[in-house]
């Protein structure tokens, strides 16, 4: 078959695609079993202060409309299919932001019967952002990175 | 021709991941047109196995595992093990740290009431307030950052006594704090008794009389919001509560707007608490020494969190790791009122009637076994666990 990937056209096509991805990601938010710290700091960043949304980061319900998950806690048992299941519903491409010491390696939940200890035991991750919980800032520098890693001149190199 | 179909009832699932939920629970909705004939919840998703954990650790690990039980009410539930455990080791905190312990209490409950204002609020579709109230919680955010470096989990408690002090620039910061905080939640106050928008969502809405608030076991707002009087730092005092004692603050009307009212009083109400301690503290050491073994023994300990009556049970063996620490949280008692007041109202309030017991899923998530009357105890192996975990999530 013939194959006009590299049509000029759709070269240009997949640049406005690549420039709406990076300029407006749209993220959506799973606690997979955390304490909840992390997530009221996830909920505050998108609250005055700090106002995640001036970086067009909107935290939206539905993981189809997904180009972001930014995922708490240690993955429970209960929640690890869950996790697998909106992971899978994401349209491609889709990137992980683990935020905490516990979406990282377990955290102070490491060894508890009922946890997988840690978010990339399960899905792959991009980005972690450690803390226990991590400062708002800590996670807008954390999303902001991981948007900056997406842009053309810092993949080439 | 369309035939116009019979009425039918449907069951609307929600959850475990869901935009109007912040952590996930799961809950079925038998709706018959647009009201809501029943409720089924089914919790877990956030099951970590603390309790055994906790038997796996020594007490000092214990203290940070217990406190990240719930990350919003996380100084209590270290207080409420703190106190326990000195109880067992029949250690004697000195005053100074117990007015510090119920200080970052009382700032605790004002930062988890200004949650609960802003997210209520945002389910009932006022966006507007939930901005207000968590741009002024940074206010006492930055109070509990300033006192301990850290904005959530501060881990103010050490066993024996506290990790930090209080100096006169920490109290001047905390005190203007207060007087801004006290301005700010007069205008919440009028809004939540006067806003004819935001009434319509919450007065009448999920009511609860006494007698069923009491017959449901719920705690803490819920239960004051229905003229229960019930308050654990009034009617057994624990920490400092005894030199530095709060009001019981309470409505009558039971529904959602007392609720409200319930919750806003009693910001006020830990604001004028936050400052007589300020003003009257007590000098003095803030730490006596623990040790390392604890004596054998077991005891139950209890305080009023933010959601209710927080209970631990301890049990010491005379090693240095606890052989049983069981946690009963508010949340988990106060669940029952959900499927009781849901029914007979329309789909669309049952996001209001959920946040206003205020829920917390993490602290809620262990599993409960209720046996009948006649039987006495029943033994668990793994592999029935096991089984029964794997039937519950199929
Ligand atoms: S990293 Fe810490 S604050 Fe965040 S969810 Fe885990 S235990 Fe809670």
């Amino acid at each position: 078959m013939d194959m006009k990937l590299t049509h000029p056209w759709e070269e240009a096509v997949d640049e406005i695609r690549r420039w709406a991805r990076i300029n407006s990601p749209w993220a959506i938010h799973f606690n997979s079993g955390s304490c909840n710290g992390c997530d009221i700091e996830i909920l505050a960043t998108i609250t005055p202060r700090y106002d995640l949304e001036r970086f067009g980061i909107k935290l939206q319900g539905s993981p189809r409309h997904a180009d972001v998950m930014i995922c708490t806690g240690p993955v429970t048992r209960q929640a690890r299919e869950r996790l697998v299941r909106i992971y899978e519903q994401m349209p491609d491409p889709k990137f992980v932001v683990a935020v905490g010491s516990c979406a990282i390696s377990g955290g102070a939940f490491r060894g508890c019967y009922n946890v997988e200890g840690g978010i990339d035991q399960v899905i792959p991750v991009n980005m972690y952002v450690p803390g226990c919980p991590p400062r708002p800032e800590a996670i807008i520098y954390g999303v902001v990175q991981l948007l900056q890693s997406l842009k053309p001149e810092s993949q080439k190199g | 021709m369309i035939q116009n179909p019979k009425p039918q009832k449907f069951i609307v699932p929600i959850g475990p991941q869901h935009p109007a939920l912040k952590e996930p629970g799961h809950f079925e909705f038998t709706v018959d047109g647009e009201i809501v004939t029943s409720v089924a919840i089914r919790l877990g998703y956030v099951h970590r196995g603390i309790e055994k954990a906790a038997e796996e650790r020594n007490y000092v690990q214990d203290l940070y595992l217990l406190e990240r039980v719930c990350g919003i009410c996380s100084h209590i539930h270290a207080t409420a093990y703190a106190l326990g455990v000195e109880k067992l080791a029949g250690i004697t905190v000195p005053p100074r740290a117990q007015a510090i312990r119920e200080l970052v209490a009382e700032l605790e409950r004002v930062h988890s009431h200004l949650l609960w204002l802003g997210v209520a609020a945002h389910e009932a579709g006022f966006d507007t307030l939930f901005m207000y109230s968590w741009r002024d919680r940074e206010t006492v955010m930055d109070i509990l950052e300033r006192l301990s470096g850290n904005r959530v989990n501060y881990s103010a408690n050490v066993l024996g006594g506290v990790k930090f002090n209080v100096d006169a620039a920490q109290a001047d910061a905390i005190r203007r704090g207060m007087d801004f905080l006290e301005e700010r939640t007069h205008h919440y106050y009028n809004i939540v008794t006067a806003e004819e928008t935001f009434l319509r969502r919450t007065r009448g809405v999920g009511t609860m009389s006494a007698d069923q608030a009491e017959a449901l076991g719920t705690l803490g707002p819920t239960a004051r919001a229905s003229g229960v009087q019930r308050d654990l730092r009034i009617d057994s005092p624990y920490a400092a509560y005894t030199e530095f004692p709060v009001q019981i603050v309470t409505a009558s009307a039971g529904d959602l707007e007392a609720r409200f009212v319930v919750h806003v009083n009693e910001l006020f109400e830990s604001y004028r608490v936050i400052r007589v301690i300020l003003d009257n503290f007590p000098p003095g050491e803030i730490e006596v020494r623990m040790p390392r073994r604890i004596p054998e023994g077991e005891t139950i300990s209890r305080v009023e969190a933010p959601r209710g009556e927080l209970f631990y049970f301890i049990k010491s063996n005379g090693t240095d790791q606890p052989e049983r620490i069981k946690i009963r949280t508010p949340s988990l008692s106060n669940w029952a009122s959900v499927s009781a007041t849901a029914p007979g109202h329309k789909l669309a309030d049952m996001p209001m009637i959920l946040v206003g017991i205020d829920p917390c899923f993490s602290c809620s998530d262990r599993s409960v076994s209720i046996l009948p009357h006649d039987r006495q105890s029943k033994l668990w192996t793994w592999e029935d666990l096991r089984q029964y975990g794997i039937e519950y999530y199929r």
